[in-house]
Order: structure tokens, then C-alpha cells, then sequence
């Protein structure tokens, strides 16, 4: 198997994908986020984010205090669709 | 909807403090944490802390997470749910939970965010072996489950993380091949480093590893060093042998919750990453949400119960509740935090938070 750098566990994208879409003009984590579903995937974003962040700020000689971070969207982790359709707890 | 005065999220050094502190003053606490056992980080934390008596020294990290848990549990005003992960926070000021297979919804009149900060991920050509490994997944195999990770282990990082994972490693047996740290001197505290380098482990400081290699697990990775400009130098490899590669470079904070209240927040590389503005309370830019601990940037477990005491009393405070001696413990809570972060040990983090005064 060759070698690969990877980025974004839970998606399986590698270093060489990432700066290829920051090339080809994906310049904000939230693009490259809707692209390539990198940060979505079960641990949303916390291994990766950081990694693409510095990789667009090399790329466009940005601070990292520049870069944008993407939107954090509810839930913050994987729940069953049953805890959803089983509504409220009401006896919590 | 479950009501309540004082919402904390998270139970770990900062997260018990903050409720005992609210508690003692009379406010309704509900604490909730993911996990199914109290104390966050500290359950694997088998060293003994230093520094001063009243900040735990000379006893483990897990010791205190008994000590303080036993705390919570004197108090008949604070729900502690075990087993609740927070999912979010609504513009209503409405928190949801998973809490046992069941969804809760939570209102409360004051929000202590004490989450935590995760790893971070390093990225080199092989980084997916089996035998990568985070040195919070070492510690956690190794001091909660007593289970050893491998047999030779490359530590990447030479932070307290790294260098306290060493020595326990080697306390159980597992061969130390080596640290790797990026910078050009040593991360953590000498005290610590000491101990590593009388076993006889080399500490490769300016040096990275370049990659990992294995057929369908680790079996060594190729280190090099790096100049003043942390450019990597070829001719300089170094091949070590090893079954895990411990991945220990450093902690960011889990602030999702923060962005999603609105919270102002600001990159501060000294504390981990993105991190609240807070004033002196720990209140962050909006009314009644505090911080306390890793979450508001990255120190150690000791500042994490001096701010969970803070912000503790201070959410208290604001909802009208009181007790005798509230400016004694405050002043308290302050200078011993002034104190931990005194000296050059903690010039990084006296700069970082510099940045983040409201």
C-alpha cells in the first residue's frame, strides 16, 4: 500500500487530497468541508480542523487567526436517530 | 424541560470544583458528564500532583477525582447524571442531552462549560498503522484498563503529556525508544525530563519523525531533525525500531459549545487553539455562560480546579446566592491561580490569556 498522510480520520482524506483542493482554489475550511466531508464525519472536525486550518494559511500566507473557522452545527457527536424519533425524556 | 439554577458540563477537575463551589453556596446544580465515571483526565492520571497542599499536592490524579466526587455527593442540591453527553446549545439558551439512550432537553439559568480539550493529530506518511496511538489512549490502556499498548514505544512530544507517559511506560515494562520534540529545547518540566534521561531514554529535541512504516501494523518510524526555521534536514534521518508511535503534541480545546452560544472567540496558539474571550469571573462574552479548565485553554488539571472554584462561585453569585467568607475564597482562588501560572514555566500561558481579557 503506499504511503499516506492522513488528515481526517473518520472521512479517510489524506494531506496530498487537502492541499490538491486548497490548489485547485478551496481555500476556506468550510469549502473544503462541503467538497470533501472532511470534519464530518463521527468525531466532527476535532483532529482535522486544526491541520486544514494551517494548511490554507500556508498556502495563502494567512495567519491562522485569519482563518475562518466552519459553522458548529448540534449534535456535537453521533446519536442513534431512535434517541431523536423518542422525542424528549419527559421523566428525566 | 429539567430546570435548574447551574448547568455544568463536564466532570472533570474543573467541572466538580465549579458544582462544589456553587453548591456550598446554596445553588441548584445539575452536572452532567459523558463518561461513566467522575473526573475527566484525572481518573488516569496515577502520578502525584506537586505544588501546594491546598491545591492536592502529593496525591494522584485519581485519588483526587475520589476525593472531590465523595464532595459532590455530600450535597443533596447537586444532580449528577453520569452517562450525558450535551449535543448543543439553542439561541434560547436550551441545552439538549444524550443522556442513557434518552434525549433531555435543559434549561438553566446559568451554563459552566468545563468540556475539556481533545488531542491533536499529527499528520505523517503512515499515520493510520495500527499502533499510532494518542497518549491519552496509552494513558487509558495502560493506567485505567492495565493494558500495555506495545512493547517499544517512540513518544512523540516532550510536553509533562509526553514526558509523565514515558516514565509510566517504562514503570510497566514497555521499552522507551525515545522522545521526539519538534522545538529546540525540552517541553515539559525538568523534574520530569530528569527522570526519563537518568533511565537512559534519549530525548531527540529538534528532531520530527518524517514517517512511519510497518507492513500491516508499526514496526519503526524515520526521525529527522529540524533547523532553526523547523525545516527538515535530509541526511539527518534517524530509523528507530518500535511497535507504537505515541502521539503526545499537544491538547486543543472542545469549545463547540461556546461557538454555538455565540461566544466572541479568538486563536490563541498558546492555549491550544481557539479559545473565549472571559473577565475576571471566567464569564465569556455572553451573559451567564462561564468557562473552567482545558476549554478556555489548554494548563494543567491544578488551574482547572482553581477555575471550576471560580467560576463556580461566581455563576452562584450572580443568581443571588451567597455565603460569609465569598470574597476570602474568591481572593483565594485568584492569587493561588496567579501563583501556578508565575514564573517562566508560565509565561506561555500569562501571554495567551493576556489576549482574551474582556
Amino acid at each position: 500500500m503506499p504511503d499516506r498522510t492522513i488528515v481526517c480520520r473518520c472521512e479517510d482524506l489524506t494531506l496530498e487530497e487537502i492541499r490538491d483542493l486548497i490548489k485547485k482554489g478551496y481555500q476556506s475550511i468550510e469549502e473544503i468541508k462541503r467538497v470533501s466531508r472532511c470534519g464530518m464525519g463521527p468525531c466532527q472536525g476535532r483532529g482535522c480542523r486544526q491541520i486544514v486550518a494551517q494548511e490554507i494559511a500556508g498556502a495563502t500566507g494567512k495567519n491562522m487567526e485569519e482563518i475562518k473557522m466552519p459553522k458548529f452545527r448540534p449534535p456535537v457527536k453521533p446519536i442513534k436517530l431512535s434517541i431523536l424519533l423518542g422525542g424528549e425524556d419527559k421523566n428525566a | 424541560m429539567l430546570k435548574t439554577d447551574i448547568a455544568i458540563i463536564g466532570a472533570g477537575p474543573a467541572g466538580l470544583n465549579a458544582a462544589i463551589s456553587a453548591a456550598a453556596m446554596g445553588a441548584k446544580v445539575l452536572l452532567l458528564d459523558r463518561d461513566d465515571r467522575a473526573g475527566g483526565q484525572l481518573i488516569k492520571q496515577t502520578h502525584k500532583f506537586f505544588g501546594s497542599r491546598e491545591l492536592h499536592a502529593s496525591l494522584r490524579g485519581i485519588d483526587i477525582a475520589s476525593l472531590l466526587l465523595a464532595r459532590v455527593r455530600e450535597f443533596d442540591n447537586i444532580d449528577f447524571r453520569l452517562g450525558a453527553t450535551v449535543l448543543g446549545y439553542y439561541e434560547d439558551g436550551v441545552i439538549t442531552a444524550e443522556y442513557r439512550g434518552n434525549f433531555l432537553k435543559i434549561k438553566a439559568d446559568r451554563y459552566v462549560i468545563a468540556t475539556g480539550a481533545s488531542e491533536k493529530i499529527l499528520p505523517f506518511p503512515n499515520n493510520d498503522l495500527p499502533g499510532v496511538y494518542g497518549a491519552g489512549a496509552v494513558q487509558t490502556l495502560t493506567n485505567v484498563y492495565g493494558v500495555l499498548p506495545g512493547k517499544r514505544v517512540i513518544m512523540v512530544g516532550s510536553g509533562n503529556i509526553g514526558l509523565i507517559v514515558s516514565y509510566q511506560l517504562l514503570q510497566a515494562g514497555v521499552q522507551v525508544a525515545g522522545i521526539v520534540e519538534a522545538a529546540p529545547g525540552i517541553g515539559g518540566y525538568l523534574v520530569h525530563a530528569a527522570k526519563i534521561r537518568r533511565a537512559g531514554v534519549p530525548i531527540y529535541t529538534s528532531h520530527t519523525i518524517k514517517e512511519a512504516y510497518g507492513d500491516s501494523s508499526v514496526q519503526g518510524a524515520v526521525i529527522w531533525q529540524l533547523d532553526e526555521k523547523w525545516q527538515p534536514l535530509n541526511g539527518t534521518e534517524k530509523d528507530i525500531e518500535a511497535d507504537v508511535i505515541c502521539i503526545a503534541v499537544g491538547l486543543t480545546p472542545l469549545t463547540e459549545l461556546l461557538w454555538q452560544a455565540g461566544c466572541q472567540m479568538k486563536y490563541v496558539p498558546q492555549l491550544g487553539g481557539h479559545v473565549n474571550l472571559r473577565d475576571e469571573n471566567l464569564m465569556t462574552s455572553v451573559p451567564g455562560i462561564y468557562v473552567a479548565g482545558d476549554v478556555s485553554g489548554v494548563e494543567e488539571a491544578s488551574a482547572a480546579m482553581l477555575e471550576g472554584k471560580l467560576a463556580g462561585l461566581a455563576a452562584a453569585k450572580s443568581l443571588g446566592y451567597s455565603i460569609e467568607n465569598y470574597d476570602e475564597l474568591w481572593q483565594q482562588a485568584i492569587s493561588q491561580l496567579d501563583g501556578l501560572r508565575s514564573g517562566p514555566a508560565g509565561e506561555k500561558i500569562r501571554s495567551g490569556l493576556k489576549m482574551l481579557v474582556r
